[in-house]
């Protein structure tokens, strides 16, 4: 007995044998190291690419080119009736006639040469008609007088100052006539022609010609459904979460059900942009295109991530505090709110980021429930027909004109910026929370 | 028999109260003098299908220290958690017999298990103040219960409780400071502290310095010694000096079963049962 215990335990390997294991195991964990850098650096190499594409190609959506010339609000145009309360009248004005009569002007381009005034008219903008039309009827006023404006230019030269477009290029390959291009720059020389910052890519609603799509009613229907989202996931989803983990009692049902949220945070968006075409719409009757519905449809989809993101903070928190806060007599429910909850906002708050930046970058299911329309008007309420920030991305990715193209880019971008502010204030409220010891 | 406070309190003053000197082995005062607080009648636990407890039948007496001894998983924990009905909150756990605590079965229908941990407070193993001020963490309970009416009053019991915690001197200047942040002693006397701000009548130690050092041990026991002048104490422990140290009463647990509860004096020098023998000279456990 004594002897056993005593004598060292037997060893069956060389000393040669043991250093090599070790340095065996040592080379593996450097390896291991090495593949994490890799994994790494190929991962920000591909951010960085794809940041350099889409700001490359986007940043001059955010510059719009106009022209500055002096406008003469001509009363025999716009109002010959001389009755300047018949807005009417002043609505169905040609106003696109007194934008090219000023461009010809400038230009001094011939009053019976027609070729060359249908081709200085197409300088300019089919955008300059409302542009003049919005002014006047801001301000009825201005009939009459003389004011410099900027207006809008066409697609094309709008891409010609920015470069889009080469002047050296043989005419026939160019949208651009010579005769264009020399007017261009006779604008240009008189410091008429400027590119200034794109505001209408913000305010404008949808438009067939690019100079005056903006995101303007992406940007409030999306506005209204992330509301809609917090409002009813959240809430929901921490009911849902404290309910299922402190309450339920664990039966095949409660298992059921967990393996259905499970299930359910893995389901592909367009089924529930399905559900939400036959529940909320067919069933229900709401209407098509609305940010109401387009905010219920995603609110199902988060539901899953915030209840799972919270039944896992839940676990997490110590049992010690829920024995402790027993122990001195504090009900189930004084359990919860007082310790469980205020210990899991930081958990609730990522999966509430998570499953919202998920939803504001969702398009198939909004796509299902019609979502993808032209609309002008800014959705007034959530039941107005409104379009989301990645609809419209989707939808001017697939027109041709070259405005649209960097206007994609540059929607993206704003999309991206959007995702980047609130995964910002999520880490930030995150960490302000967790600081509370 | 219906406890307040204040006949607590003033029975304190009517009867002497004899200091045990620790570590000597000393009966407090003759078992026919003391009050029964708490007695437990044929007390079986069941968790899921295996049985935890096997007809325990034990009688606390008011205003001494209890102790609970014997090997790990004998079950002398779960009876503490007995009661004040923390088992409750276990999932699958069963139990049949009486505990009555002033005569009142603690299990009947119309207990209101919330109103019971008032009544019986208890003190963990590892130190488990809530994430908040040192306050905070004493003024919570009177604060759930509804207390105290006005903050004067709830500062009031807070510095009382702390007091009598022996950590009032140690925080006064710090009280909004994160009670997390004391050190471990400290934050188990902030959990006696927490413990008795609602003066429960009973306060029950699950191994309350297992995870202390032996100077943050001593202050404690002496806490205890001083506290059972007060609250009828029962303290589960591992170490078998502390339960000579600080107890009047000693039972003995082994797999389940009460082997033996006698007077400590008694326990640890002329027990009975072979096996409590066993245990108390370290032959097994």
């Amino acid at each position: 007995m004594t002897d056993i215990a005593a004598s060292s335990l037997p060893v069956f390997a060389t000393k040669a044998e043991i250093s090599k294991r070790l340095r065996q195991r040592h080379a593996a964990e450097r390896r291991f190291r090495a593949y994490g850098i890799a994994a790494l650096l190929f991962g920000l190499i591909f951010l960085v690419v794809l940041f350099t594409s889409i700001i490359g190609k986007g940043w001059t959506a955010f510059l719009q080119t106009s022209v500055h010339i002096p406008i003469y609000f001509d009363p025999a145009e716009i109002n010959p009736s001389g009755n300047r309360a018949d807005r009417d009248e002043l609505f169905r004005a040609d106003y696109s006639k007194l934008a090219r009569d000023a461009l010809f002007k400038a230009l001094g381009v011939g009053a019976d040469d027609k070729p060359a005034r249908r081709a200085a008219g197409s300088l300019l903008s089919r955008g300059v008609d409302l542009q003049l039309r919005d002014a006047v009827l801001a301000d009825p006023s201005l009939i009459g007088q003389t004011r410099d404006e900027w207006l809008l230019v066409s697609d094309n030269v709008d891409a010609f100052m920015k470069g889009s477009i080469d002047r050296d290029a043989p005419p026939d390959r160019r949208p651009l006539s010579d005769q264009q291009i020399t007017w261009i720059d006779q604008l240009t020389a008189k410091d008429m022609i400027a590119k200034r910052f794109n505001t209408g890519l913000f305010i404008n609603g949808a438009s067939s010609v690019p100079e005056t799509a903006g995101l303007g009613v992406a940007l409030i229907g999306s506005a209204y459904m992330m509301l809609i989202v917090v409002l009813l996931s959240v809430p929901l989803g921490v009911a849902a979460a404290v309910y299922l983990e402190e309450f339920a009692p664990k039966s095949k049902w409660s298992d059921i059900i967990e393996v259905n949220i499970n299930n359910l945070a893995a389901v592909p968006s367009i089924v529930f942009g399905l559900l939400g075409l036959a529940i909320f719409i067919g069933f229900m009757g709401l209407p098509r295109s609305a940010s109401l519905v387009g905010g219920l449809v995603l609110s199902l989809m988060t539901l899953p991530t915030i209840i799972i993101a919270t039944r896992a903070a839940i676990k997490s928190v110590p049992p010690s505090i829920r024995e402790a806060a027993l122990g001195v007599g504090a009900s189930k429910m004084q359990v919860i709110t007082h310790h469980i909850v205020p210990l899991t906002v930081p958990g609730i708050l990522t999966g509430m980021i998570i499953g919202l930046v998920r939803a504001i970058g969702e398009t198939a299911p909004l796509l299902m429930i019609g979502m993808v329309a032209f609309v002008v008007d800014y959705p007034k309420t959530p039941l107005s027909p409104a379009t989301a920030l990645p609809v419209q991305i989707y939808m001017w990715a697939t027109a041709a004109e070259r405005g649209f193209i960097e206007r994609t880019a540059g929607a993206t971008i704003v999309l991206l910026l959007f995702l980047v502010v609130m995964n910002s204030v999520a880490v930030y409220l995150r960490q302000k929370f967790e600081r509370k010891w | 028999m219906v406890m307040g406070v204040k006949v607590m309190e003033a029975n304190v003053e009517a009867r002497p109260t004899v200091r045990v000197p620790a570590p000597t082995l000393e009966a407090e005062s003759a078992p026919e003098a003391r009050e029964l607080k708490l007695s437990a009648t044929d007390v079986n636990l069941w968790y899921g299908q295996k049985q935890a407890l096997f007809d325990v039948n034990l009688n606390i007496f008011d205003r001494s220290v209890t102790a609970l001894i014997g090997p790990s998983g004998c079950g002398k924990s779960t009876f503490l958690r007995c009661l004040n009905r923390m088992n409750d909150t276990i999932e699958g756990c069963r139990m049949t017999g009486k505990i009555l605590l002033d005569g009142e079965d603690i299990n009947a229908r119309d207990v209101d298990p919330v109103q019971l941990r008032a009544r019986v407070g208890m003190v963990f193993q590892k130190p488990n103040p809530f994430p908040k001020s040192i306050f905070e963490n004493v003024a919570y309970a009177p604060r759930i219960h509804g207390l105290c009416k006005s903050k004067a009053d709830l500062e009031e019991v807070v510095v009382k409780s702390l007091q009598r915690a022996g950590l009032y001197e140690e925080v006064k200047d710090r009280l909004d400071e994160p009670g997390t942040g004391l050190s471990g002693g400290q934050q188990q006397r902030l959990c006696i502290a927490r413990a008795i701000s609602v003066n429960p009548e009973v306060l029950l130690m699950d191994e309350p310095c297992s995870a202390l050092d032996p100077i943050a041990t001593a202050r404690i026991e002496t806490l205890i010694d001083e506290l059972k002048k007060t609250f009828c104490i029962v303290i589960v422990t591992h170490s078998m000096q502390q339960a000579a140290r600080v107890s009047q009463r000693t039972a003995f647990f082994h797999l389940g079963k009460l082997v033996e509860v006698d007077d400590t004096v008694k326990i640890f020098t002329n027990p009975a049962d072979t096996r409590t023998q066993d245990y108390v000279t370290g032959r097994f456990g």
